[in-house]
């Protein structure tokens, strides 16, 4: 069907000569529901902080998780043999034997008797500095480096260790290593379900937003329907808008997360010379996240977007259905 | 439930039809239009539509006969925060079409309504009867197989009632069927057609 739109009455000449020249500078782009400025701005503001937090969450995570994995490589690797000193017995002879022993067990690789003045100044946290320790019992330490693969027979080096230097403990870290494993554990399990809850929250607050900015737009969305758009169309012209604010809000948030990271990364390196940070140092390593780290954190940002989209069209699909009969 | 508005009421619109929808204020000229719509689902009774039963359609099927008919709201419903130009081209832009295969169209139809220089007005700085036109060119932009016109020359001088009503006859000539509810007497004094009259909830064709 084709309808003429020619002017009845006089003048239609005119405007047909007049109506070639059309005017360039349409809108084209506006959206078709209003956009609420303030409300969207609020939201974005709450996508981006739920998304710091996650963020933050998954950097911690990763950051137990890699401390976690370097002590236990560090840790795997070494064994101490510990010299308790005994008035009765020459503690240097002990080492002595205790070095030779080592030394004939297939699977060590290397054995190192760490020194007096070393181990000394392994106490100078704890006691001071310039404190003549000779009249203390320090024990003193040997260590084992492992030759990588198939470990030595700890049980009867154990054992025979004992039956010949009473005084020598083989000490295999394992326990100490099992209770850091299950800290981080509990650390990164903890940064999962956080960045879980988070995730639900932004996914509530876009609902909740779309619920409400739908409810504001029910006079476009009722005209909408009646000049023919199906709810597919209407439901991409709000979920794009949320995919947006989505998108913005886990950005700002995002980054804000990998500003902080980095910054206490550089703290923590400038602090470093401090004696109390080295303790700190050998519980999480350096407070690097690496590229692993950064790679979660721009995962959480992408997955708050994805969400606020996905969530945000299902609400609308609902709230069609609910408007498609009678309501309109 | 409130009180029954339309009770018993058997009419069909014929394919090119012309007809008034007439009768006193509140007698249910815009429910009647509401039902036709698709807007609003009967309590009872039957709406067939295109020669289907319209409870019976599913969310596709009635987009699909949206699209076939277009529809001037006594209140204009026209979309505040968009231009007279956007509001106009709406019914294209929602069927997905590239915003410059409708331009011309569109740029064409303002100005024939007399809104060429006020297409990129939104409409909340118009007047009543500027309104009403964009209204109008919104209804027939998508060439409508059936067109509603609520109080379609409510807001608009005689010159241009008379100018809007042939471009209605236009239309219906065209193969539109054409329903306007009024109870202008002089608009339906200018051109005879059928009264469809709307009293005390019951409807009969005064032909």
């Amino acid at each position: 069907m084709a309808i003429s739109m020619s002017m009845p009455e006089s003048g239609s000449r005119e405007f047909e000569r007049e109506e070639r020249t059309l005017p360039s500078n349409l809108r084209r782009d506006q959206p078709l529901v209003p956009v609420d400025s303030v409300a969207g701005r609020a939201l974005m503001a709450v996508i981006a902080i739920l998304t710091f937090l996650a963020a933050l969450s998954a950097g911690a995570a990763v950051l137990a998780a890699r401390a976690s994995e370097q002590w236990r490589s560090a840790v795997a690797d070494e064994m101490t043999i510990q010299i308790r000193p005994d008035s009765r017995r020459d503690i240097e002879a002990d080492i002595a034997r205790a070095v030779a022993m080592a030394q004939g067990v297939a699977g060590i690789e290397s054995v190192r008797a760490v020194p007096r003045a070393e181990s000394d100044k392994l106490l100078e946290p704890w006691l001071g500095a310039g404190l003549d320790l000779v009249e203390l019992p320090v024990p003193r330490l040997i260590v084992l480096k492992l030759r990588p693969g198939n470990g030595p027979d700890l049980a009867t080096f154990g054992a025979t260790l004992r039956r010949e230097v009473p005084s020598a403990i083989l000490d295999d870290h394992r326990l100490w290593v099992r209770r850091l494993s299950t800290m981080a554990s509990t650390i990164v399990l903890s940064g999962a379900a956080v960045v879980l809850l988070v995730l639900a929250a932004a996914a509530l607050a876009v609902a909740f937003a779309t619920r409400g900015a739908m409810a504001g737009s029910r006079d476009s969305v009722e005209v909408l329907h009646l000049v023919g758009a199906d709810d597919a169309f209407i439901a991409r012209e709000f979920q794009s808008r949320f995919i947006r604010l989505g998108l913005r809000g886990g950005a700002v948030g995002g980054f804000a997360a990998i500003i902080v990271i980095a910054l206490l990364g550089w703290l923590s390196s400038r602090w470093s010379a401090a004696p109390e940070a080295e303790q700190l140092q050998a519980m999480f390593g350096a407070f690097e996240i690496g590229w692993s780290g950064y790679v979660a954190v721009i995962l959480v940002a992408m997955v708050v977007a994805a969400i606020s989209g996905l969530v945000s069209r299902f609400t609308v699909r609902h709230y069609l259905r609910v408007l498609a009969w009678g309501a309109a | 439930m409130g009180p029954e508005v339309l009770k018993d009421i058997s009419f069909s619109i014929e394919p090119r039809s012309f007809q008034y929808l007439t009768g006193p204020s509140g007698a249910g000229k815009t429910t009647l239009m509401r039902l036709i719509l698709m807007a609003l689902q009967p309590t009872r009774g039957l709406v067939n539509l295109f020669g289907q039963d319209v409870s019976r359609l599913d969310a596709a099927t009635l987009t699909a006969f949206r699209r076939r008919m277009g529809v001037v709201f006594q209140d204009f419903r026209l979309l505040d925060h968009l231009t007279l130009y956007e509001n106009v081209a709406l019914p294209l832009r929602v069927l997905g079409k590239e915003e410059a295969s409708y331009r011309a169209e569109v740029v064409e139809l303002l100005r024939w309504v007399g809104l060429g220089e006020r297409m990129h007005a939104v409409p909340p700085v118009l007047s009543g009867g500027e309104k009403q036109r964009a209204a109008i060119a919104r209804a027939l932009i998508g060439r409508p197989e059936l067109l509603l016109a609520d109080e379609p020359t409510g807001n608009v001088d005689p010159g241009l009632g008379r100018r809007l009503l042939r471009l209605f006859m236009e239309l219906q000539a065209l193969g539109t069927a054409v329903v306007i509810a009024t109870h202008d007497l002089g608009l339906m004094e200018l051109y005879d057609a059928p009264r469809l009259v709307l009293a005390d909830g019951h409807l009969h064709v005064d032909a």
